[in-house]
């Protein structure tokens, strides 16, 4: 049952970051993978909210299976982000490889802090 | 390097391996099949960490080793079949090789959001030091796996033939 919930999640988070990942291109024409940046970021705070509000005992568990595993685990990716890191090194573009890891781990990290904790105190 | 009479791999300039649109073949890759596949595999890579973190799960203020695993063999999986795609074939691959199995099973395999989350719990569980090791230990496993990946099948597919150097 939970494994039906992963999949579900992940049929829609995958391809969400595909398209999201697109969309944001189409708005910049930099070569900084800002796309899955945001993809990350995206997922990072979302996971942060429901794992906040299931703290609070607002979440059902199966909405945090879901979301979590399923849909924010599909959606981000840490396989994109190391690749397209390593592109950007091997191209010449150590600065934007070195800011990419820089701002997608201390973005990414905070995300999910602040979003749980706004959450923890929002559903209390 | 291009030899008289073969250009570059299509893809090979991308950056972003789940789609990259200064890659003109990726700006117009049919939107239907392609987000059919990329769904298809991030089910069967999410099916596959779910079930690693069932088997392997880490208790409150442990270290979070199996999604350390699960991101650096990620990561490891990306290198080979990009360069592969990119730089390797004598026949072009599949047009949804990449959509299937980079973006899809790849991508739903491994998280950046669990990372975060396993980082911000180690923190609430008064863990600040192993968060920190986890967090530093994640970033510099999965970049040096797709760095040694993508070296170790550079190296092997340019063992095949001599006409295999493209940047």
């Amino acid at each position: 049952m939970n494994w039906l919930l992963v999949v579900a999640g992940a049929v829609v988070g995958a391809p969400l970051r595909y398209l999201t990942d697109r969309a944001v291109q189409q708005r910049h024409d930099s070569v900084f993978p800002w796309g899955t940046f945001v993809v990350n970021a995206g997922a990072c705070l979302v996971l942060g909210v429901l794992t906040g509000a299931a703290l609070a005992g607002a979440a059902s568990s199966w909405v945090v299976v879901l979301l979590g595993p399923g849909l924010c685990g599909a959606l981000s990716t840490y396989s994109t982000f190391s690749y397209e890191t390593l592109r950007l090194a091997e191209r010449g573009w150590g600065f934007l490889a070195a800011a990419n890891v820089a701002m997608s781990v201390l973005v990414g990290l905070g995300a999910v802090h602040l979003g749980s904790q706004v959450a923890r105190q929002l559903f209390a | 390097m291009t030899r008289k009479g073969s250009r570059p791999a299509a893809g090979s300039e991308a950056i972003d391996p789940d789609v990259d649109l200064h890659v003109p073949a990726q700006r117009a890759e049919p939107q239907g099949r392609v987000l059919a596949a990329v769904a298809a595999g991030g089910a069967a890579g999410a099916s596959a960490r779910y079930g690693i973190s069932l088997l392997w799960p880490a208790a409150p203020g442990a270290f979070p080793w199996a999604t350390l695993w699960i991101n650096t063999s990620g990561c490891a999986l990306i290198g080979v079949l990009m360069v592969l795609i990119s730089e390797g074939g004598r026949t072009a691959p599949h047009p949804l090789l990449r959509p299937f199995a980079g973006v899809g099973v790849l991508g739903g395999f491994t998280t950046f959001s669990t990372y975060a989350l396993d980082f911000s719990r180690l923190l609430d569980a008064g863990e600040a030091r192993s968060a920190l090791a986890y967090a530093g230990l994640t970033v510099v496993a999965a970049l040096g796996a797709v760095w040694a990946a993508a070296s170790a099948t550079r190296l092997a597919v340019r063992g095949r033939g001599p006409d295999r150097v493209v940047r």
